[in-house]
């Protein structure tokens, strides 16, 4: 994969000694980063280490206090997504930015339609977007509404958005970060197609592994600052991870035998309506969780998962079947009155996990705020106890931001928002915990941060209910797996004795537990 | 470090001046209407509307008509902080005008009909504008009624219904409700004292200081309690809301119940003063709610903010109806007054137009 780049032919872009501050904060502390034409050149970091920025500094997002940019070695002035655009720099953002209630191909075109007399050219546009589809391998369907299609198919939109474009470099910030294994498959496939047309990439990931599959050369940035750039060949993960981290990193999660004490939660025949189609969203699904157990649920994304958390939190109604956490029956029982049973570190953090434009203390009460502890007598916040209480987490579980407690949540970076809600969660001291996703987005320095936390609090006797798509996780962390596939358990697996391969085939609904009879649980 | 620092990366500043610059342009092109209708008297036309009660001709003169002023600015105050409040819960309450109609008609009624003293005239006009209130919220939480709908709606049928009831308390010879003060003085809000400030200006009463301390609770409410922080929880992000345990249709009803409460009192505050009879024959609803929106906007949606705007839109609007009207159709002074009004709905536009600015400025550098 390497070729010696000769010396004549200039990067493609250079991005010489930026710098880039926030209120409190240097994202971007002398960074520079050279990407050649047709390679793909991954940025590693940890979350926060100013990524995200540095790329937005390029794509024209914000303006750089410091350095220069250089396309084809002619220093150029990028103010705006439009001067990136002229330049042919796109970006796929690891938050897409797609309007909802468009379709695909309204999407893909927009702000570059085609005009004549005053009317759309939509035919034209079809036919180009459906040419690149398929010349690079991208399935949609272009007349989907964006509501309507999985995110793998709202990353491809957002791919074919540059493509439309005509753009020759293209940035893809964490883009596997929401994707299923299979899709991740699939991007890496598209990338390598679209090298193989002669465009460039800059890849941002802190997983490893996809680095070291599709990368030829990969820039570290620490905490803002440039550590190095190194070619994917000459390292290791290992090596790459201490650039990361700075420090040596357990990839393996370190734990002692499980001891299951009483059961906790107790699930019998639960059964929820889907939103979707017909067909429950979980169907007659029981199962139990003890003390002192972490019980995973493996699946690929859509398989139920996310309603049966919503059924246990309360988020939504089960039609049938039982809840018992604790021995008390919550099968209907309100929010908040499971709040003394039930933590839950929610799947999607922007949605349900943080109040974004709430200061950061705000957040780290918005499980207990109404507790006396937070609250007078007569109903006002307790302030100085909340910036206590705050200060604490922050300094407990390493959550970084740029002031602290007061900073905006939304401008803290989607690791540290995560850190947040797991102080927040595990702070509450619960004998039952829900974690979905919990390292979705994050680096190896916070996931395995995640996974001692998650152990510890296994080993205080909490039970831990992980829901998980990653499969390294899924085997990692957990004591029992339990698969689910199309709203049914279909099988009981213990992770010390089965394999990715055969994980991966119930996962896919290729096999399932003669025990786990179909339609009833 | 050079944006979003010093005294113009100030969020409160930044408001400030988005709102100055919207008055600026709104005033602009009242200028240029005035220019168009009949350009010799503009320029004294636009000075008079910003004036307002400084054109009189004495002191004592002008300091009775700056009462006169702020007795109107308190129900408005009362109106921008029902859509203020409700705004920050995420909730449009366009209805703040048929809440301030149903506060009007039962404070009215309850004066002129049952004789009641003037503060159970006030509660059961905060009762009648909360009841509206609850109706578009429990359309809101259990129907998923949008309540700019469903208060649009109720405008219009809370006018006609007040209309009917206050037939029976009008004047014989006019489409007005009887006069207050003359049919039962227990129900005009006591001056305590106000009114020798103001030239003997009997229509100041203790509306005027109430209105100022009930935007400084709504304040406190919002940003120093627990019941607050629910609310602007609700408001910025509905699902952790609901995730936190939050009851949201409750709080939804509960909000708009408080904002209808809002302007049902406000309509008392203007009413019961006796400056204005109820005109049992009107067929518009009455400006005063949407007047609100913008004095909500103006303010920079902070309640704190909102004394200063209402003050100015009634400010303006009373300077409006001071122009000559014999150079200009009597219409000029709504048109005028209604332009800048229209141009205070920008000001969160403006403010992110500056700070956009700014952040550009410090960022290329
Ligand atoms: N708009 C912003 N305002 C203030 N701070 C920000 C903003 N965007 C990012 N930051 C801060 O800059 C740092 C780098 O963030 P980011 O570039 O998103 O990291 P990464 O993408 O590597 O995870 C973080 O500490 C984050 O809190
Ligand atoms: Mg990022």
């Amino acid at each position: 994969m390497q070729e010696p780049y000769s010396a004549q032919e200039p990067y493609a872009i250079e991005m010489l000694h930026i710098t880039k501050r926030f209120p409190g904060i240097i994202a971007n502390d002398d960074v520079t980063i050279q990407l050649r034409k047709g390679e793909i050149h991954a940025l590693l970091g940890e979350n926060g280490a100013g990524k995200s920025t540095l790329m937005s500094v390029l794509f024209g997002l914000y303006q750089a206090e410091e350095g220069e940019i250089r396309k084809d070695g002619k220093t150029v002035h990028i103010n705006n997504p439009n001067d990136a655009n002229e330049l042919g720099i796109g970006m796929v953002h690891q938050h897409f930015k797609l309007v909802q209630c468009f379709s695909v191909l309204d999407n893909i075109i927009l702000g570059a339609e085609t005009v004549k007399n005053g009317f759309l050219q939509k035919d034209e546009a079809r036919k180009k977007v459906l040419a690149l589809s398929e010349k690079y391998g991208l399935q949609i369907d272009p007349d989907a509404k964006i509501s309507d299609i999985t995110v793998g198919m709202q990353q491809r939109t957002e791919i074919l958005k540059m493509l439309y474009r005509d753009n020759e470099i293209l940035i893809f910030d964490e883009p596997t970060a929401v994707l299923t294994p299979q899709e991740i498959e699939e991007l890496m496939q598209i990338m390598k197609n679209l090298i193989a047309e002669g465009k460039s990439i800059l890849f941002i990931s802190h997983k490893l592994n996809e680095i070291m599959e599709v990368a030829d050369r990969v820039s570290v940035l620490r905490k803002g600052k440039y550590i190095g750039t190194v070619n994917v060949a000459d390292v290791d993960e290992a090596e790459l991870s201490r650039m990361m981290v700075g420090r040596d990193v357990q990839l393996k999660v370190d734990k002692d035998e499980a001891k299951p004490g009483e059961v906790i939660l107790d699930v019998q025949g639960l059964t929820l309506a889907s939103k979707e189609h017909k067909k429950n969203a979980v169907n007659n699904v029981s199962f139990n969780v003890r003390a002192g157990e972490i019980v995973c649920i493996a699946g690929i994304d859509g398989n139920g998962q996310t309603e049966l958390v919503y059924g246990l939190t309360g988020l939504e109604n089960p039609t049938s079947g039982s809840v018992k956490v604790c021995g008390r029956d919550i099968t209907h029982a309100s929010i908040r009155k499971r709040a003394d049973l039930v933590a839950h570190i929610p799947e999607d953090r922007h949605k349900h996990g943080l109040v974004l434009d709430y200061p950061l203390e705000y957040n780290m009460i918005l499980q207990r705020y109404y507790e006396p502890q937070f609250t007078s007598k007569f109903g006002f916040l307790k302030r100085k106890e909340i910036r206590e209480y705050s200060d604490r987490l922050i300094e407990e579980y390493d959550v970084r931001s740029g002031q602290g407690s007061i900073t905006t949540t939304r401008a803290m970076s989607g690791g540290n928002q995560q850190k947040a809600i797991i102080a927040r969660e595990i702070d509450r001291g619960l004998k039952f915990l829900i974690a979905v996703q919990p390292t979705r987005g994050l680096d190896v320095g916070a996931i395995e941060n995640i996974h001692a936390q998650l152990v510890a609090e296994r080993d205080k006797g909490c039970a831990i209910l992980l829901v998980s798509l990653e499969l390294s996780e899924v085997m990692n962390v957990s004591d029992r797996i339990l698969v689910m596939y199309e709203g049914e358990i279909v099988g009981e697996l213990d992770p010390k004795k089965t394999t990715t391969e055969e994980l991966g085939l119930y996962m896919a609904g290729a096999k399932r537990d003669p025990q786990f009879q179909k339609g009833r649980g | 470090m050079k944006e979003n620092k010093g005294f113009f990366g100030k969020p409160g500043v930044q408001t400030i001046m988005a709102s100055l610059i919207c008055i600026v342009i709104g005033l602009f092109f009242g200028f240029l209407v005035l220019l168009l209708i009949h350009p010799q008297g503009a320029w004294d036309s636009i000075v008079t509307i910003i004036l307002n009660f400084i054109t009189r001709s004495s002191g004592p003169a002008k300091i009775k008509a700056l009462g006169n002023t702020l007795v109107k600015t308190s129900p408005l105050l009362m109106c921008a902080l029902s859509v203020c409040f409700c705004y920050k819960v995420g909730l449009f309450n366009i209805g703040a005008a048929g809440q301030y109609e149903a506060g009007a008609g039962i404070a009215l009624f309850a004066a002129l009909g049952w004789g009641l003293p003037w503060w159970v005239c006030l509660i059961l006009a905060g009762l009648a504008g909360a009841l509206l209130g609850c109706i578009s919220g429990a359309l809101k939480a259990y129907r998923n009624v949008n309540e700019v709908i469903s208060g649009i709606m109720l405008n219009w049928i809370t006018l006609y219904l007040v209309n009917m009831i206050l037939t029976k308390v009008k004047d014989p010879a006019s489409p007005y409700t009887l006069p207050l003060a003359a049919t039962n003085p227990k129900a005009v809000i006591p001056g305590a004292g106000l009114p020798a400030f103001f030239a003997n200006n009997r229509y100041v009463t203790l509306a005027i200081p109430l209105a100022v301390i009930i935007a400084i609770a709504i304040w406190v409410v919002l940003n120093k309690t627990v019941f607050g922080y629910e609310l602007r929880a609700t408001g910025f992000n509905k699902e952790a809301a609901r995730y936190a345990g939050m009851a949201e249709k409750k709080n939804i009803i509960v909000t708009l119940a408080i904002g209808g409460a809002l302007a049902g009192v406000g309509a008392a505050f203007l009413f019961l003063t006796g400056y204005q009879q109820w005109t049992t024959t009107q067929t518009s609803v009455p400006g005063m709610g949407f007047n609100g929106i913008a004095a909500t906007f103006l303010g920079g949606l902070n309640p704190i903010g909102t004394i200063f705007s209402s003050f100015f839109i009634q400010q303006i609007t009373d300077g409006g109806a001071l122009i000559d009207k014999a150079v200009y159709p009597s219409q000029i002074s709504d048109l005028i007054s209604a332009l800048i009004v229209y141009l205070c709905g920008f000001t969160m536009f403006f403010r992110l137009i500056i700070a956009n600015k700014l952040a550009r400025k410090g960022g290329s550098k």
